[in-house]
């Protein structure tokens, strides 16, 4: 079966590597010509956080995004399993009640704990809730080995071009259609979420894990990269827009990492980015078949947490795999 | 009033618009619109409040997001959240008056960012403006009296003042102040706006005589916010009717409820 997948993002890339590895001849078709720097995923947190997300997602997202774990563990070299840490300063310990009471799969975590899971946090704060079964992936790293795999094994990745979905289908058994925000106009119901991060290098400071800092207004998280490298979000705003981080939107980011630890003071700013999130109105991702085409879109901010998912239900709906899946819940507001 | 209905037989009258339901909800912070739109459905609110600052940040930007609210098919209180000049907000008025079609704002001047209390100063200034200019202001104000009768002066025509500090959800913080309000201005409607926590909460400023609660955190970082939204307006409600069938007034003694007339007396 040949298949063309639209969309070089972290939902294309995984529904063809699924693809692929059930049998199908795939074709991967992107608008950037460098892999990844227009999806969503080169602006991702690249956090694997079922538990955590059930703070305010669906429990839809908390049982399918554990699926996500074991994949990415086969499938990226930049996965680390530490678990992820909750934060809060003294004044907001009713948000880590809060957290506790709306998740599950945490212990909490105080004191010497603490300071053993991540020294430069110890002596800053009291109480945390410690998500051990959670994990992290670089993402950027984690696109470019999934290309670098389906290459190798034969599929063709064409970078740089543009295809309209009728264009697509010509001269292909099946088309799945991974453009994320880009397909608006042929997805009804999809809004765009704006988002925004930072990515600093910070040498005085270290991390093992994903920390997550609430506060009422400004939750931060921080993801360790290599090298002194962290990746600060990120902003959630019911805005379409596209255009260039703001002022006050860098500004909070930068206070909530002031407040995580001082350190990030002389830290280095890399980049600052702005991508606009794919969603429907319940937040969950739709995989829909509609004649030659699979749509899967509206993967929120879960992109690498409920990728796996979407690509199993594609491999079902194109008839290769057995996989099946309970659907998200139906969309209330319609 | 039958008991499906949440809401009290007398409807209430903001700005020539007449409602039922005397729950105003904000519909920021929800977990997803899909969750708001059910909030605003279990708690029969006819206004929702929309901020347009961050969701407007580029033209047009937010679209999507108000066309859901659109959809409710309820009353639309664009609000001027998190401007901190008169100009700010006198800008965001503008613009939600355009986007919305609305005359209506929900008018914030923000003069502290860590405890968002309102500048009054600035507020009584932006009300000015925007009441010559044709707008139906509603402002977020503390519950001072003198901040009050200055509002009402330059054209406000509903006061909302604060219960507690936005998304503190800490109640009445001066039930005195607020009766004071209600008492010298029996025929404006007045709104506590922000601060509540629990449905106790507002049903004590409905007992007050306020004309309704406006909220947001309370409902949307509740574990089950289309059941809190629906606890609230059955609070608000059951705080209504309570006012409107007058309390008894309380005592410092036991006042036993049986007559004692006829009762054996044993020397």
């Amino acid at each position: 079966m040949k298949v063309r997948v639209l969309g070089a993002g972290a939902a294309g890339l995984v529904a063809a590597t699924e693809l692929a590895r059930h049998g199908a001849d795939v074709e991967l078709v992107d608008r950037s010509a460098t892999l990844g720097v227009e999806a969503c995923a080169w602006c991702a947190g690249g956090m694997l956080a079922p538990w955590c997300e059930g703070e305010s997602a669906e429990p839809f997202v908390v049982e399918n995004g554990q699926k996500a774990l074991a994949w990415w563990r086969e499938h990226s070299s930049t996965f680390v399993q530490n678990g992820t840490l909750v934060l809060a300063g003294r004044r907001d310990h009713g948000e880590l009640t809060r957290f506790a009471r709306m998740s599950d799969h945490h212990e909490p975590c105080e004191g010497n704990a603490l300071a053993a899971l991540e020294p430069d946090l110890g002596e800053r704060f009291e109480r945390a809730l410690f998500f051990a079964g959670e994990a992290h992936v670089d993402p950027r790293l984690a696109l470019q080995h999934l290309a670098d795999g389906l290459v190798a094994e034969g599929a063709s990745l064409r970078l740089g071009q543009t295809m309209t979905p009728e264009e697509a289908e010509k001269d292909v058994d099946l088309v799945i259609d991974c453009r994320g925000f880009a397909a608006r106009d042929q997805v009804a119901g999809l809004r765009g979420v704006r988002g925004e991060m930072m990515i600093v290098r910070c040498p005085g400071f270290a991390l093992a894990r994903a920390v997550r800092l609430l506060h009422p207004r400004w939750p931060l998280y921080v993801v360790p990269r290599a090298d002194h490298v962290f990746m600060l979000g990120a902003t959630m705003i019911e805005s379409e827009h596209h255009g260039p981080v703001t002022l006050r939107s860098a500004g909070e980011l930068i206070e909530a990492a002031q407040a995580l630890h001082p350190a990030f003071n002389e830290a280095e700013i890399l980049e600052l980015r702005a991508d606009v999130r794919p969603a429907f109105a319940d937040n969950l991702p739709r995989v829909e078949r509609q004649g030659k085409t699979i749509s899967i879109n509206g993967l929120y901010r879960h992109g690498f947490l409920l990728s796996p998912w979407c690509a199993g239900e594609a491999v079902r709906l194109a008839g290769l795999g057995p996989e099946a899946i309970a659907a998200p819940a139906e969309d209330l507001v319609a | 009033m039958t008991l499906s209905q949440p809401w009290s037989d007398a409807p209430m009258r903001l700005y020539d618009h007449t409602f039922n339901s005397r729950l105003l909800l904000g519909t920021a912070r929800y977990p997803s619109p899909a969750v708001l739109a059910r909030a605003v459905g279990a708690s029969k609110a006819e206004i929702v409040t929309v901020s347009l600052r961050r969701e407007q940040a580029g033209q047009r930007s937010g679209q999507a997001f108000f066309e859901l609210l659109r959809s409710l098919n309820v009353k639309l209180l664009p609000n001027t959240a998190d401007c901190h000049s008169v100009k700010e907000a006198v800008t965001t008025a503008h613009m939600a008056r355009e986007l919305f079609q609305t005359d209506w704002i929900k008018l914030e001047v923000i003069g502290n960012a860590e405890t968002l209390q309102p500048d009054i100063f600035g507020l009584v200034e932006a009300a000015r403006i925007l009441c010559a200019d044709g707008f139906a202001v509603f402002p977020y104000m503390t519950e001072d009296l003198v901040l009050a009768e200055k509002l009402l002066a330059v054209g406000c025509k509903v006061l909302m003042p604060w219960g507690a500090p936005i998304g503190s959800g800490r109640g009445l913080n001066n039930s005195y102040g607020l009766r004071t309000l209600r008492a010298w201005f029996p025929d404006v409607p007045l709104i506590v706006d922000a601060g509540l926590g629990l449905p106790s909460h507002a049903a004590a400023a409905m007992e007050l005589g306020y004309d309704a609660c406006l909220l947001n955190t309370a409902v949307a970082k509740a574990g089950d916010p289309a059941k809190m939204a629906t606890a609230f307006a059955k609070a608000i409600a059951a705080g209504r009717l309570a006012y409107e069938a007058q309390p008894m007034e309380p005592r410092d003694f036991a006042e036993p409820s049986t007559p004692l007339a006829g009762k054996a007396r044993l020397a």
